[in-house]
C-alpha cells in the first residue's frame, strides 16, 4: 500500500515533499508550477492526438483505386500543411507564456531583504549583510527567512560551479566562481523547506543540502538578534573542557565560534551550531550523538569531505560534543 | 585473350558479365587474414567493424548504467562510493555519446552511404580505415583508464572549475579531454569523407531530389560535424593547456571565465543531439516506405525539414545554460529558437503519419521498431518543448526530468531507429535474416523496459531529485519509485542482450536474404546481399527517387569504368552526370600506422606537452608512407 502510494505520486502532489516542484509554496513556485501544468496539458494533448492519428493510420484500409489514392494524398498534404501551422501557433503561444511567466518572476523587488549565499564543496555559508558591520550576520547550511517579505539571495561559488534550489519556493539558480547571481522569492506560509546543489559539484554533490525556514516577521526578527549574539557560555566542568579542546585542537583553524579563541574561516561558522536542525550541510539531524559521530569520523558519514579526522580521546570526545550542543 | 586482360586501361565494355565478376574482384578484393584486417580499405568492412564496436561500447556503458541503477535502488546504499560512482557516470555518459551514438550512426553513414549512391567505394577510404583505428584507441584510453580506477569523474560535459587544475588533480579529466580529440578526429574524418562521397560519387541520374533521405541526413549530419567539432576542440585544447600548461582561460581569478567553457562546449553539445538524431530520422524515411508499401509523402519537406534542423542546432545550445544567469533578453531569443525546432521535428513526424496514412503496413520487426520510435520519441520531443521555456527550466535543468528528457529523445529518437536499421540492413550485411521471433521479443522488451525505467524519473526530477547524486537520504520521497526504475531497468538490459543474441545467431543460422528481401526500393538492394567488394558489377544508371520499384527488375547501367585499377564514376553536383573516371586507393597498412602514431602522441601529450612536438614526427613519418606512390595502377593513372 505504501509502496502504491509512492507510485502514483503525480495524484498525491500535495504532499510529495519538502524538496518539491509540485507542492509550491510561494509566488514564484505557484506562477512555475501553473506554467508547468499549462505546458504539460498542452504536450499531454499533442501527444494523443499524435498517437491516435498513428492508431487510425495503421488501422485504416488504403485507398483501393489510383484516383482514391491520389484524392487522399492531397487530402494529407492539406491537413499535414495544418498541422505544421498549428504548430507554429502552439510553439509560438508556449513561448509567450513563459515569457510572461519569466517577466512575473524576474520583476525588481527593492524593498527584499537581502542573503549572501557562497557555496563551497559542500557546504553553504550565508551571510545576512548589514550596514553597520556588527550586525551583519554569519551562519552557515540554514537560512531563515520572514514570511511575506521579498527576499533576494545572492550567489557566489568559492570553489566550483554549485547551484540554489529550492523547488518549493522557486526555480534554481547557479553559483559561479567570479560571477554574481540572484533570485528573488518569497515564502507565504511559514515552513521548512529543503534545498539541495543542483549542479555536479565533486565527490559530495549529493550532500550538500541547505534548509530555508520561513517564519512570522517576529520569529524572524528574534531569530537573527540570537544568532548575532556571541556563543552561549559553558555551563558545567565537561562543556568548559570542551570549549578548551576545540579551541587548542585543530578545529579552531577552520571554524568560528564567536566569542572563543576560535576564529578559522575554512569550515563553517560554528557560534550556534546546535540552534541549526541538521549539520553537515543537511545531513544529520542535529543531536549531542550525532556532532559526535561527525567530529569522531567525518570521513566516514561524508566521504572525501574537507573536514579530517581530529584525534581526541573519548573524554575529550565527549566534551566537545557536550559544548557543541550548548551552542543554541 | 589473358594478354588482353592484363592492359592497364581495361574497361568493362570489353567483358562479359562473368569475366568483369572475376576481374573486378580481382582488382578490389582484400587480402584473407590478419594482413586483410589492417590494410582493408573497404567501406562495408570498415563500417560493420565500427558499428560492432559502438554496440560493444553500448553494452558496456550498459553494464555501468545497470550499476548506477543497483546503487540507487535504495536509499542511502553503500554499495558503490562516490569516487567510483562519479566515474561510472561520466564514463557512461561519455562512452554513450562519443563511443557509441555518434560513431555508429557514422558508420551506419560508411556503410550504407555509397551502396545508395551506387558507387564503389566511399571517398577517401584510407581516411575511412584511420578514422576507426583512431577511434578504437580513444575508446580503450577511455576504457583502460577506467579500469585502471583513473577513469574521469567530472561527467561527460566536464564543467570548469571542477575540472581545472585546481579542484581535479591526477590525470583523470586529461584522459577524458583527449578521449574527446580521438572522437573528434575519427568524427571530422567520416564527415569529410561523406560530404565528398555524396557530392560526387553519385550514380548518374540521381540528381539532388532523387537521393534517398538517409543519404540526406548523413550529408547534413556531416555538415553539423564540420561545424561543431571545432567548438569542442577548441574548449578540450584549452582545457589541457591551462591543465598542463598553466594557462588560465577558465580560471576566473586571473581573468578567464567559467562559463566561457559552457559556451563552447554547447556550441558543440548541442549539435551534437542533432548529429546523433538526423541520421535516425534518416534510417526512419528510407525504412518506412519499405514497410508501408508506397514512397514517402514529402520529399521535399523532409528534406528541408533536416537542413532546417541542421541550422538550427547551432542557435539553440544556450537553454543547458537557462539557470546561469544570462540576460533576460537572450534566454527569450534561445527558448523561442528551442521551440522553433519543433517546427521541423513536426514537419517530419506528420510526413512519416501521412505516409502510414497512405500506406500498406507489414508488421515486420524494423516496423515496430519505428512505432516504438513514435511513441517515445513524440514524448521526448514533447519534454523538449517544456525544457526549452526558460522558466520551466529552472525547476528542472540537473534533475531527473532533464535525465528522463534526453533518454526518451536519444534511446527513444535515436536508439529504436538504429535498431531497426540493424534489423533491416542486417540482411544485405550478412546475406542472412535476423530471427523475427527474438526480433518480436526484444522490441516488447525493449519498448516496456524503456518506458517503465525512464518515464517514472520525469516525476523524480519534479520531486526535486537532482541528477549525479551518488545516494539520497532516507526521508527524501523518492526511494520506492527508484526502486521499481532500478527493477524495470532489468527488462531494457534484457531486450538489448536479446537483440544481440538474435544478431550473434542470426549471422550464422539465419535464414538467407537473397538481393532484396524486404522489396525496397533504394540501391543497395539492387546488388547481391552480402556485396562484392567493388559493390557494383556495373554502376547503376538512376531515373527516380525509388528505382527498384519504378524501373522493375532490371536497372539500366553505365560503363566505362576501368577493370584492372579501383576505379570511381565521378558525377557533376546537382545533375549527377557523369563527369570523370577518379582511381580509388589500394589497400594499405598506414593508416593503422598513422593512427598508432597519432595514440602516442595523444596518449603523452596528457603526461607532457612536449609530446606534440616529438610526436608529430612519427606522425608525419606515417603520413609519408601513407601518400607515398608505389607504381600500382592506381598511381600511375
Amino acid at each position: 500500500m505504501k509502496r502504491a502510494s509512492r507510485l502514483l505520486p503525480l495524484l498525491l502532489a500535495g504532499c510529495s515533499g519538502w524538496q518539491s516542484a509540485l507542492d509550491p509554496r510561494g509566488p514564484s513556485a505557484q506562477d512555475l508550477h501553473g506554467l508547468f501544468w499549462l505546458f504539460t496539458i498542452t504536450c499531454t494533448v499533442i501527444w494523443l492526438a499524435v498517437m491516435l492519428v498513428l492508431l487510425a493510420a495503421l488501422l485504416r484500409r488504403p485507398p483501393a483505386t489510383k484516383g482514391a489514392a491520389e484524392a487522399a494524398g492531397r487530402r494529407s498534404a492539406r491537413v499535414v500543411g495544418g498541422a505544421v501551422a498549428a504548430t507554429v501557433l502552439v510553439v509560438a503561444g508556449l513561448t509567450f507564456a513563459s515569457y510572461l511567466a519569466t517577466r512575473a518572476i524576474s520583476s525588481d523587488q527593492p524593498e527584499a531583504l537581502v542573503i549572501r549565499l557562497r557555496g563551497y564543496q559542500w557546504w553553504w555559508e550565508v551571510t545576512y549583510p548589514h550596514e553597520q558591520p556588527d550586525q551583519t550576520l554569519l551562519t552557515a547550511n540554514e537560512i531563515h527567512i520572514p514570511t511575506g517579505r521579498p527576499v533576494r539571495i545572492e550567489l557566489a561559488a568559492a570553489d566550483v560551479i554549485h547551484s540554489f534550489w529550492v523547488p518549493n519556493l522557486t526555480g534554481k539558480q547557479d553559483m559561479i566562481p567570479g560571477r554574481s547571481n540572484s533570485l528573488v522569492f518569497t515564502a507565504e506560509k511559514p515552513g521548512t523547506y529543503r534545498a539541495q546543489c543542483a549542479e555536479f559539484c565533486g565527490l559530495q554533490h549529493a550532500h550538500m543540502a541547505l534548509h530555508v525556514v520561513a517564519e512570522p516577521p517576529e520569529a524572524f526578527e528574534r531569530w537573527r538578534t540570537a544568532q548575532l549574539a556571541e556563543a552561549p557560555a559553558p555551563e558545567d566542568a565537561e562543556e568548559e573542557e570542551g570549549r578548551r579542546v576545540l579551541e587548542s585542537k585543530a578545529c579552531a583553524a577552520c571554524h568560528t565560534v564567536r566569542g572563543t579563541e576560535a576564529a578559522g574561516n575554512l569550515g563553517p561558522d560554528l557560534t550556534h551550531v546546535a540552534s541549526r536542525r541538521f549539520i553537515a550541510a543537511g545531513m544529520l539531524p542535529t543531536t549531542r550523538g550525532s556532532l559526535a559521530a561527525w567530529v569522531a569520523d567525518p570521513q566516514s558519514i561524508k566521504p572525501g569531505n574537507n573536514m579530517p579526522m581530529v584525534s581526541l580521546t573519548a573524554d575529550e570526545l565527549q566534551a566537545v560534543s557536550a559544548y557543541l550542543t550548548r551552542l543554541r | 585473350m589473358s594478354e588482353a586482360l592484363e592492359q592497364r586501361d581495361l574497361r568493362d565494355t570489353a567483358l562479359d558479365e562473368v569475366l568483369l565478376e572475376s576481374r573486378l574482384a580481382r582488382t578490389w578484393h582484400t587480402p584473407p587474414g590478419w594482413v586483410g584486417f589492417f590494410t582493408t580499405v573497404d567501406h562495408k568492412r570498415i563500417a560493420v567493424r565500427y558499428i560492432v564496436t559502438a554496440f560493444a561500447f553500448l553494452l558496456l556503458g550498459g553494464v555501468l548504467a545497470l550499476l548506477m541503477r543497483l546503487q540507487l535502488s535504495r536509499p542511502e546504499a553503500g554499495l558503490i562510493g562516490p569516487d567510483l560512482y562519479n566515474q561510472i557516470f561520466t564514463v557512461h555518459g561519455s562512452t554513450m555519446m562519443f563511443l557509441f551514438a555518434v560513431p555508429v550512426m557514422e558508420a551506419v553513414g560508411v556503410l550504407l552511404v555509397p551502396l545508395m549512391l551506387g558507387t564503389r567505394n566511399i571517398a577517401f577510404p584510407r581516411l575511412n580505415a584511420f578514422s576507426y583505428w583512431i577511434y578504437l584507441a580513444g575508446g580503450l584510453v577511455l576504457w583502460v583508464a577506467f579500469v585502471l580506477d583513473v577513469g574521469p569523474d567530472v561527467g561527460w560535459f566536464a564543467y570548469v572549475p571542477l575540472s581545472g587544475p585546481q579542484y581535479s588533480a591526477g590525470k583523470r579529466a586529461d584522459i577524458w579531454a583527449q578521449m574527446i580529440t580521438f572522437t573528434e578526429i575519427a568524427a571530422l574524418a567520416i564527415a569529410v569523407e561523406i560530404v565528398v562521397t555524396v557530392l560526387k560519387q553519385r550514380a548518374p541520374g540521381m540528381s539532388l531530389d532523387r537521393i534517398p533521405l538517409f543519404v540526406w541526413a548523413m550529408f547534413v549530419t556531416s555538415f553539423v560535424v564540420i561545424l561543431a567539432m571545432p567548438a569542442v576542440v577548441v574548449a578540450s585544447t584549452a582545457l589541457i593547456l591551462d591543465r598542463l600548461v598553466g594557462t588560465h582561460f577558465f580560471n576566473p581569478a586571473e581573468g578567464g571565465d567559467a562559463l566561457l567553457w559552457q559556451h563552447l562546449f554547447w556550441f558543440f553539445g548541442h549539435p551534437e543531439v542533432y548529429i546523433i538524431f538526423l541520421p535516425a530520422v534518416g534510417m526512419i524515411s528510407s525504412i518506412l516506405p519499405t514497410f508501408v508499401r508506397r514512397p514517402i509523402f514529402g520529399y521535399l519537406p523532409l528534406v528541408l525539414a533536416l537542413i532546417g534542423t541542421g541550422i538550427l542546432a547551432f542557435g539553440l545550445w544556450v537553454h543547458h545554460m537557462f539557470t546561469t544567469g544570462l540576460p533576460r533578453v537572450g534566454e527569450s531569443f534561445f527558448t523561442a529558437s528551442s521551440m522553433a525546432i519543433a517546427v521541423p521535428s513536426g514537419v517530419q513526424i506528420f510526413c512519416w503519419l501521412a505516409t502510414i496514412w497512405l500506406g500498406r503496413p507489414v508488421w515486420r520487426v524494423p516496423f515496430l521498431y519505428i512505432l516504438a520510435f513514435f511513441f517515445t520519441f513524440v514524448l521526448g520531443g514533447l519534454t523538449g518543448v517544456m525544457v526549452a521555456s526558460v522558466p520551466l527550466d529552472t525547476q528542472v535543468h540537473d534533475t531527473y526530468f532533464v535525465v528522463a528528457h534526453f533518454h526518451y529523445v536519444l534511446v527513444g529518437g535515436a536508439v529504436f531507429p538504429l535498431l531497426a536499421a540493424v534489423t533491416y540492413w542486417f540482411s544485405k550485411m550478412t546475406g542472412r535474416m535476423m530471427s523475427e521471433r527474438l526480433g518480436r521479443w526484444s522490441v516488447a522488451l525493449l519498448f516496456i523496459g524503456f518506458n517503465f525505467t525512464f518515464f517514472p524519473m520525469h516525476i523524480l526530477g519534479l520531486q526535486g531529485m537532482p541528477r549525479r547524486i551518488y545516494t539520497y537520504q532516507a526521508d527524501l520521497p523518492w526511494g520506492g519509485m527508484n526502486l521499481f526504475v532500478s527493477l524495470c531497468s532489468l527488462a531494457l538490459a534484457a531486450g538489448f542482450l536479446l537483440f544481440v543474441w538474435n544478431a550473434l545467431r542470426s549471422a550464422r543460422a539465419g535464414e538467407a536474404a537473397g538481393d532484396n528481401p524486404w522489396g525496397a526500393a533504394t540501391l543497395e538492394w539492387a546488388t547481391s546481399s552480402p556485396p562484392p567488394p567493388y559493390n557494383f558489377t556495373r554502376i547503376p544508371v538512376v531515373r527516380s527517387a525509388n528505382p527498384l520499384w519504378d524501373d522493375g527488375g532490371a536497372l539500366p547501367v553505365a560503363s566505362g569504368l576501368s577493370v584492372n585499377r579501383r576505379e570511381l564514376l565521378i558525377t557533376t553536383t546537382a545533375e549527377a552526370r557523369p563527369e570523370a573516371r577518379e582511381t580509388s586507393p589500394r589497400d594499405s597498412a598506414w593508416p593503422f600506422w598513422a593512427a598508432i602514431a597519432t595514440t602516442i602522441m595523444l596518449v603523452c601529450s596528457i603526461f607532457t606537452p612536449w609530446a606534440v612536438v616529438w610526436g608529430s614526427i612519427p606522425v608525419a613519418v606515417t603520413l609519408v608512407g601513407w601518400f607515398w606512390p608505389r607504381g600500382t595502377p592506381e598511381d600511375d593513372s
